[in-house]
């Protein structure tokens, strides 16, 4: 019963802490490049002028995928917070992410199809790193759910350092972080238009964002679970990785789709295989 | 009660089979068809009603006169593939059937007599499901093939019209599988196994172009292949004295039957196209499309993967077992890693079945109890959305007449019903509440806890996401519409129409009822073989269910957003070029150009002819040494 | 409610400017004037902009490039002709191949003058624009959409 509450607070929590990390990332970034940024409550701003805006459309069922979207992604963040089976919340995560594709292919328009091609590039290249993360928690600590991850109590980063590896690289891919922001990204100037939103305008977009949001709070918890015996370290631990995407960001252009996937690809492999291999041959010795 | 339903579902294809070939083309013939049809797959709900909870039962049924029978036309066949080689001139073809046929005549000679069958038939949960399989599935892949055939005829005059035997050749398909899944003498099985090898060579060879008959010619080497494989597992069978019933073998355990299980399993590998043997799955496109369905979902290579799942208690844990699960590994990632760069969509419905069944033939080598539940949730799963996208492509390649995916944007528009069908059976293959997401779940938690799973782990994280990206292209091209285009459904014969719903019915059905199948019918099973069942947990079933209710009731926003009342359509941003509705725009120098989109299919990164290049060198490696594992050692002792 | 204030996302579009306004343009961006302080962003793309910046006069080629990107902003929305050249035509004006300024084809609501147009002034322009946009808004609410 506490387990549902916990999916319900993220639902309901979720977007508020979301739109503030967006907020921060952007005051961050200014930050970096010397500027003084927008206000920690820009990204609210944002949204709110988005629903606020006419409601067009381009194709009438784009909504519904749009929708989709946020209804999923939601639910894969309650999934997890709750507690849940984390393969479980992947998949519906994945099945979030091919409605925002298939919104972006029903609208028919060449920029938004090129952005809809790349954010699938980006789903292929990202979902075996996602996939092995779980199966790394479930060696580790014998479940795949996360109620049980959290309860570990040992540090996993320690048993999982070269998959914390593979997940960081994964995760800037996963943030819409530069070199990897190949599908659509936060800052426009280095976009094929918008990618995947090109054409979504209003409520859409609004709903685009919270989606944003409510994912970027789904990875932060799976980074929290590498570090989930000390809630300190762990809070430390989870603004250092945010920081470090964000330099990331900051200091790399956008790599051509070839590169990000095959390097992904590549650190997964690496990474993972270094790091798992341990288990089976430990756990045949 | 069993014995009669059993000789039913096998004999009474047959009666069919044979009335399509005396009666002509005439409604008496298609409403035979249907009804026949009709009965068949109520015959498998009938076995399912009576039998579903008690367990495994042997059926005794005198061997002779059958065995007679059979006798005379394994020799049949193989005169008619005798003559049929020497007429194309297909040397290859006559030496194979020539080496297969002493093999079993020597067999049935030497040994054959001496060996004690207590019984000939049985039924378990396994075979229940598989006969479900083919009884629904195959009963509507022949009803949607009336019209279908009819149609086709219509569009290619210039191919003979030989209708009497093709539907006679399909029913005799289903008989031949029903005989596979309710054999328990392994000689019966081969000769149901020998006769589906036949028939698929017939039914691809239908068209008799050339292509169509050296493609045949090509299923027919590979298959003939691995029924050498089955026939030297029969005579180490008679040579070593080990029992010819498929239960006492099983239970004999690696000890006993591992060599006749991996001689069985290599058959198994080439019926259910694993990657040396995977181009004959790929050639047999050319034959129509009812042919590619049935060979696809429901029966044929559901005929290799049966025969690995059956013996996966034997492979479970042994070197052999796992080069089977290897090859099984490597054609799952790489044929779907292959199917990203194809646009004709039956060969990358072929594609995604090689590397689908790929996973089943992983599961029944790893041979856990855990693999085997899953092994046998993807089959089912398989089956159903399988057959229905098959059967959709064979109905919007009638009326675009084309099958290439690039081809068919708008057709949400051009086929309203009959895109939502695709898209139905597209998520059904690999989107999240569906049931071969939640079999690749079941198989990827199997695969963790076996010994070396690393291995089977990568290959399944880099597969899924390879899938993703091939499915998800396709659905998106289906829903992207250009043109202002006009429907085109009411072209479409109902009948079709209506086999198509009733596929898409049951893939949504069967996911609702994936519980129940797999309380039912999957664990039992297990549970009899293995001591152990694994299960989903209950959680995770209502957090599936409640997902698929979510997708279902989802597209009734679309009467809120829908009609677009209130709203103000805008157009599609074309870097500020104005554009008319049916895409048309100024391009440079004023010249009129028209928008065409096209999917990527990233050819540099996943070549089809260097990813098969290295598949069948991996896979050969693997096969030969699975071979020789247990060659030598044999040749040793 | 004021958020449409403070988030305006621009696109803006170069009608036949000579690039002296665009590179001012551009120049709000960099750290020394921030923009984005005041929550503004260069979209690049109409569907997501609220107010439409143009530099540079309009000739026949523009002409339909211009309508179509302002049409295909979503309401409420405002344009901004920025420089001289966007005002009327500016030095331009008589040319053969010029029309004049942007209103000859669509309504302008801020007109700032300039050659170029200062950074300044070009945060100026926009304030003035927030203003139309949030009277603009408010009408769309009135009228009930």
């Amino acid at each position: 019963m506490i387990a549902w509450l916990y999916g319900i607070a993220f639902v309901i929590l979720a977007p508020l802490l979301g739109g503030l990390v967006a907020g921060i990332d952007r005051r961050v970034t200014a930050r970096m490049q010397g500027r003084v940024g927008p206000p920690i409550l820009q990204s609210f701003y944002d949204v709110g002028k988005l629903f606020e805006k006419e409601r067009a459309y381009v194709r009438a069922s784009q909504n519904f995928y749009i929708l989709g979207y946020l209804i999923f992604i939601a639910f894969s963040g309650a999934l997890f917070f709750a507690g849940g089976d984390l393969l479980l919340v992947i998949f519906a995560l994945t099945l979030s992410h091919i409605f925002l594709v298939i919104g972006a292919y029903s609208v028919t328009s060449p920029y938004a199809l090129i952005g809809a091609e790349r954010e699938l590039i980006q789903l292929m290249a990202v979902e075996p790193m996602i996939i092995l993360v779980s199966v790394g928690f479930y060696l580790a600590s014998g479940s795949f759910y996360v109620s049980e991850i959290a309860a570990y109590g040992g540090p996993l980063i320690l048993l999982l350092p070269g998959v914390f590896i593979g997940f960081f690289y994964a995760l800037t891919m996963k943030l819409r972080k530069s070199p990897f922001d190949i599908a659509t990204c936060h800052h426009a100037h280095q976009e094929i238009v918008k990618g995947v939103t090109t054409e979504f305008s209003g409520s859409t977009l609004g709903m685009v964002e919270i989606a944003h949001w409510y994912e970027a709070v789904l990875l932060i918890g799976i980074t929290w679970l590498f570090f989930a015996w000390n809630p300190l370290v762990a809070v430390v631990a989870v603004a250092l990785v945010y920081l470090a995407e964000i330099f990331i960001d900051n200091t790399t252009a956008r790599a051509k789709w070839g590169f990000a996937l095959g390097s992904i690809w590549l650190v997964t492999l690496v990474s993972t295989v270094a790091n798992l291999a341990v288990f089976y041959i430990g756990g045949m010795a | 009660m069993s014995l009669e339903l059993l000789l039913f579902l096998i004999l009474f294809p047959l009666l069919t089979a044979v009335l399509c070939l005396v009666l002509p083309d005439h409604p008496i013939r298609r409403w035979v068809i249907r009804v026949s049809g009709v009965l068949i797959g109520a015959g498998a709900v009938y076995l399912l009603v009576t039998s579903y909870d008690s367990g495994m039962r042997l059926i005794d049924v005198p061997h002779e006169p059958v065995g007679m029978i059979m006798q005379v036309i394994v020799l049949a066949i193989a005169l008619l593939v005798l003559y049929l080689g020497v007429r194309y001139r297909k040397p290859l073809a006559v030496g194979l059937i020539l080496v297969q046929t002493a093999l079993v005549q020597y067999f049935e000679f030497q040994y054959a007599p001496g060996l004690a069958m207590e019984a000939n038939l049985f039924v378990d949960e396994f075979s229940i499901i598989m006969a479900l399989i083919i009884g629904v599935i195959g009963s509507l892949i022949c009803i949607y093939a009336i019209s279908y055939m009819r149609c086709y005829h219509e569009h290619h005059p210039e191919i003979e019209d030989r209708r009497r035997s093709f539907f006679f050749i399909m029913f005799v398909f289903l008989s031949a599988m029903f005989g596979i899944v309710f054999s328990n003498n392994l000689l019966w099985f081969f000769f149901f196994w020998e006769v589906t090898t036949l028939a698929s060579f017939l039914l691809i060879g239908y068209t008799r172009t050339e292509e169509a008959t050296n493609n045949a010619f090509l299923a027919l080497h590979m298959n003939l292949l691995g029924g050498i494989g089955f026939a030297l597992a029969l005579l180490y069978i008679g040579v070593t004295g080990a029992p010819l019933g498929l239960d006492r073998l099983v239970e004999g355990g690696a000890a006993v039957a591992l060599v006749p299980a991996v001689l069985i399993a290599f058959a198994g590998l080439t019926k259910s196209a694993q990657l040396p043997f995977s181009s004959w799955l790929l050639g047999a496109m050319v034959a129509p499309t009812p042919v590619s369905a049935l060979l696809h979902s429901s029966t044929m290579v559901k005929a290799g993967v049966y025969a690995i799942i059956k013996f996966a208690p034997v492979l479970s844990g042994t070197v052999p077992g796992l080069m089977v699960a290897l090859v099984g590994g490597t054609t799952f990632f790489l044929a779907s890693a292959m199917a990203i760069t194809q646009s004709n969509a039956k060969r990358m419905l072929a594609y995604s079945t090689i590397a689908n069944l790929g996973l089943v033939v992983a599961c029944g080598g790893i041979g856990t109890y855990e693999a085997v539940w899953a092994a046998i949730l993807l089959i089912v799963f398989h089956a159903v959305a399988k057959s229905l996208l098959f059967l959709s492509v064979g109905t919007v390649e009638h009326q675009i007449h084309s099958r290439d995916i690039e081809d068919m944007d708008g057709l949400i528009v051009k086929m309203p019903r009959v895109a939502a069908m695709i898209l139905i059976g597209i998520t059904g293959m690999f989107l999240a509440p569906f049931g071969m997401l939640i079999s690749k779940w079941a198989s990827l938690r199997a695969f963790i806890d076996a010994p070396g799973g690393l291995v089977f782990v990568l290959l399944i994280a880099f597969g899924s996401g390879v899938t993703l990206f091939f499915w998800a292209k396709w659905l998106g091209r289906l829903i992207t519409r250009p043109l202002d285009e006009e429907n085109i459904e009411g072209r479409v014969k109902t009948e079709e129409i209506s086999v198509l719903f009733a596929l898409s019915a049951l893939v949504i059905g069967v996911c609702l009822l994936f519980p129940r199948i797999a309380h039912s019918l999957v664990e039992p099973y297990v549970l009899s073989i293995y001591g152990m069942v694994t299960q989903l947990g209950q959680d995770n079933e209502i957090i599936m269910i409640l997902m698929l209710a979510m997708i279902l009731v989802l597209p009734l926003t679309m009467l809120y957003f829908g009609n677009g009342r209130d709203r103000r359509k805008l157009d599609v941003y074309m870097s500020g070029r104005a554009t008319t509705p049916d895409m048309h725009f100024k391009g440079s120098a004023g010249i009129d150009r028209q928008l065409s989109l096209h999917n990527y299919y990233l050819e540099g990164y996943f070549g089809e002819g260097k990813l098969m290049r290295i598949g069948v060198a991996v896979s050969v490696l693997l096969v030969l040494t699975m071979l020789e594992l247990i060659v030598v050692p044999g040749v040793l002792a | 409610m004021a958020y449409m204030k403070r988030s305006p996302w621009i696109i803006h579009y170069d009608g036949s400017s000579c690039n002296g306004c665009d590179i001012e343009v551009l120049a709000c961006l960099t750290p020394l004037y921030d923009v984005e302080r005041f929550g503004i962003i260069n979209t690049g793309n109409p569907k997501h902009a609220d107010i439409f910046v143009v530099t540079g006069s309009v000739n026949e080629q523009g002409r339909q490039v211009i309508r179509n990107i302002y049409d295909q902003m979503p309401e409420p929305k405002v344009v901004a002709a920025f420089g001289i050249c966007a005002c009327s035509g500016g030095i331009f004006r008589e040319c053969y191949n010029v029309d004049g300024g942007i209103d000859q084809v669509i309504p302008v609501d801020v007109y700032i003058p300039g050659c170029p147009v200062r950074p300044e002034q070009i945060i100026d322009g926009i304030v003035r624009a927030l203003g139309v946009l949030e009277e603009k808004l408010a009408k769309m609410k009135e009228d009930g959409r």
